[in-house]
């Protein structure tokens, strides 16, 4: 099958939505279909063989931030140069509703097209103001999923209509054969993300972090990821800041060795999350989770099944689950097990075979993706009838 | 005068090549509700055609093997308007046939019956997934059918007024775990 991948994200920064087209492209580049990804990149920087560059992505103010999106003129000629020379039998767009290359896809092809949704953003005013635009290009999509049961609400909420889960796919051998390392090993709390990003909840494993010491002297908190240290433990009293150890930004195998040696992964998120992948690798790694109830976490921890949960933002109940869990090991033991067992459902070979279901469902009888004529200006439509 | 004959003739064509635009919307959006239709009916056959090819293998008890024939066979054999409660009661009886994983290993253990299974597995997976998008379909085309350009200007021409396919879709537990 060829199959054409719209990234809206610049290749050459890292991110959840980059790695898993990364994954899925190879994914099925493995299984012999022929895969084309078209991302928005830097032209220096090296690419995989599968990766289409749409250019460099402009840095603008977007819903409150600052966003790298691809449109304009260019950009536009560059996605329809891309669909006409692939000739695809589906294209699949990520996130079609950010106003990039993924809504400029949209609006430039028509034929099978699958689209996945990433985040699950709270309605923005400008996508209510652009509603009408965006659902002309939105309706095109002939089959849409969702990477969570909570995304698919949103989605649905916002845009209407209704859409397939699939969860995003790890590699689960890859962490579940990692080779521990002994120097993580022993009373150690693990943690990866971005320190200075409220949200990844660092600041919140922080507070409670003197009351775990209090009861458990000897716990350590190893951090893995990028962002000012000192300001991380600025708040620490300090004789405990001894107790936390940064790692920096870590490699993708230390990261997998990293969770297969902690005695505890503890996600204290406080929202902002719409899937959770970070715990689904932790789990494939066999480390026992305690996580924050959100909704997207709860779902992949199979409502607390496959992992503990404490209220969100709650530092005493976090504290008290992460002290007696660690003092636990019988519970430690039976939450690694129950959590290598619920992974495997995330694993790229039911994933990927799930999204392939959904492309051989939405191609089975439908002519293959081309360029929309309708929408290469008015000019067209004096022209000669094309049909 | 001319000026104003002029603008007249503007608005006009404006006005014109906006309802051919949305003429033109509403048009891809009838033939993605048919391919989706296609894809769902498609689904459907095969579930059915599975569900009656186990029924009558041999490998399932007698009584099992009827209830599932019967269902099987009163879905392929339904007509437009009861297509929705024969599909939805074959759902039931594939629920109640395999509601018991040792069934699915019994199933799987026999002659070609791991081939069998497989495809019932796919097929009970994929019909809800070719209803959600037929439905979805059905619902984008049924919101831009309702506004008034559309009414008033009778763009959708002869096309019938798109209908949702509901059914109970409710896959059996025990087929679609794919426990590694």
């Amino acid at each position: 099958m060829r199959i054409g991948i719209v990234c809206p994200y610049s290749w050459d920064v890292p991110g959840g939505v980059q790695f898993h087209i990364r994954d899925l492209a190879e994914y099925f580049v493995r299984l012999g279909h022929e895969v084309s990804v078209l991302a928005p990149a830097d032209d220096e920087t090296p690419l995989p063989p599968y990766v289409v560059s749409a250019g460099r992505a402009v840095p603008v103010p977007y819903n409150g931030s600052v966003a790298r999106l691809n449109f304009g003129f260019l950009s536009a000629a560059r996605v329809r140069r891309w669909l006409h020379e692939g000739a695809f039998d589906v294209i699949h767009i990520h996130e079609p509703a950010s106003p990039s290359l993924g809504l400029l896809a949209c609006w430039a092809a028509q034929g099978p097209i699958v689209a996945t949704f990433h985040t699950s953003n709270p309605r923005s005013r400008a996508m209510v103001a652009a509603y009408s635009i965006l659902q002309a290009a939105l309706e095109k999509i002939s089959a849409r999923i969702a990477v969570s049961e909570y995304a698919r609400r949103t989605l649905v909420e916002h845009l209407g209509g209704d859409a397939v889960v699939i969860p995003n796919g790890v590699d689960v051998d890859f962490f579940a054969r990692a080779e521990p390392e002994p120097a993580w090993q022993g009373d150690t709390i693990g943690f990866v993300g971005r320190i200075d990003e409220p949200r990844k909840g660092l600041p919140v494993l922080m507070r409670a972090l003197p009351k775990i010491l209090a009861a458990r002297p000897q716990t350590r908190l190893l951090v893995a990821g990028r962002g000012d240290e000192k300001e991380a433990v600025e708040d620490l009293p300090a004789a405990l800041r001894s107790r936390v150890e940064f790692l920096g930004m870590v490699s993708d195998e230390d990261k997998a060795r990293f969770l297969r040696s902690v005695d505890l992964y503890v996600a204290p998120n406080t929202g902002g999350e719409s899937f959770g992948i970070i715990l689904v690798e932790a789990m494939s790694a066999g480390a026992p989770v305690l996580a924050s109830d959100l909704d997207a976490f709860a779902q992949v921890l199979d409502r607390g099944a496959a992992g503990e949960l404490f209220p969100n933002e709650d530092t005493d109940a976090l504290a008290e689950a992460a002290t007696a869990l660690l003092a636990d090991p019988e519970r430690r033991a039976k939450l690694s097990e129950r959590g290598s067992a619920h992974v495997r459902r995330f694993d790229w070979s039911t994933v990927g075979a799930d999204i392939m279901s959904v492309y051989e469902t939405v191609t089975a009888g439908a002519a293959a993706v081309a360029a929309d004529e309708r929408t290469t200006g008015l000019w067209s439509r004096f022209g000669p009838a094309r049909d | 005068m001319t000026a104003t004959l002029i603008w007249i003739l503007v608005a006009l064509v404006a006005i014109g090549l906006y309802l051919s635009w949305t003429a033109g919307r509403l048009d891809r959006l009838h033939a993605r509700i048919d391919a989706a239709r296609a894809a769902l009916d498609a689904q459907l056959l095969r579930r059915a055609s599975v569900a009656q090819e186990l029924a009558t293998a041999g490998v399932l008890d007698p009584a099992a093997s009827i209830v599932l024939y019967e269902a099987a066979h009163a879905a392929r054999q339904a007509v437009e308007e009861q297509r929705e409660v024969a599909e939805s009661e074959l759902s039931q009886a594939l629920r109640a046939v395999f509601g018991e994983s040792q069934q699915v290993d019994a199933v799987k253990a026999a002659p070609g019956g791991e081939e069998a299974a497989v495809e019932l597995a796919e097929a009970v997976r994929r019909v809800p997934m070719a209803r959600r998008f037929h439905n979805d379909a059905v619902r984008a085309a049924r919101a831009l059918r309702r506004h008034r350009k559309v009414r008033w200007f009778r763009l959708a021409g002869h096309a019938p007024f798109p209908m949702a396919f509901e059914m109970d879709d409710e896959p059996p537990a025990a087929l679609i775990e794919r426990a590694a």
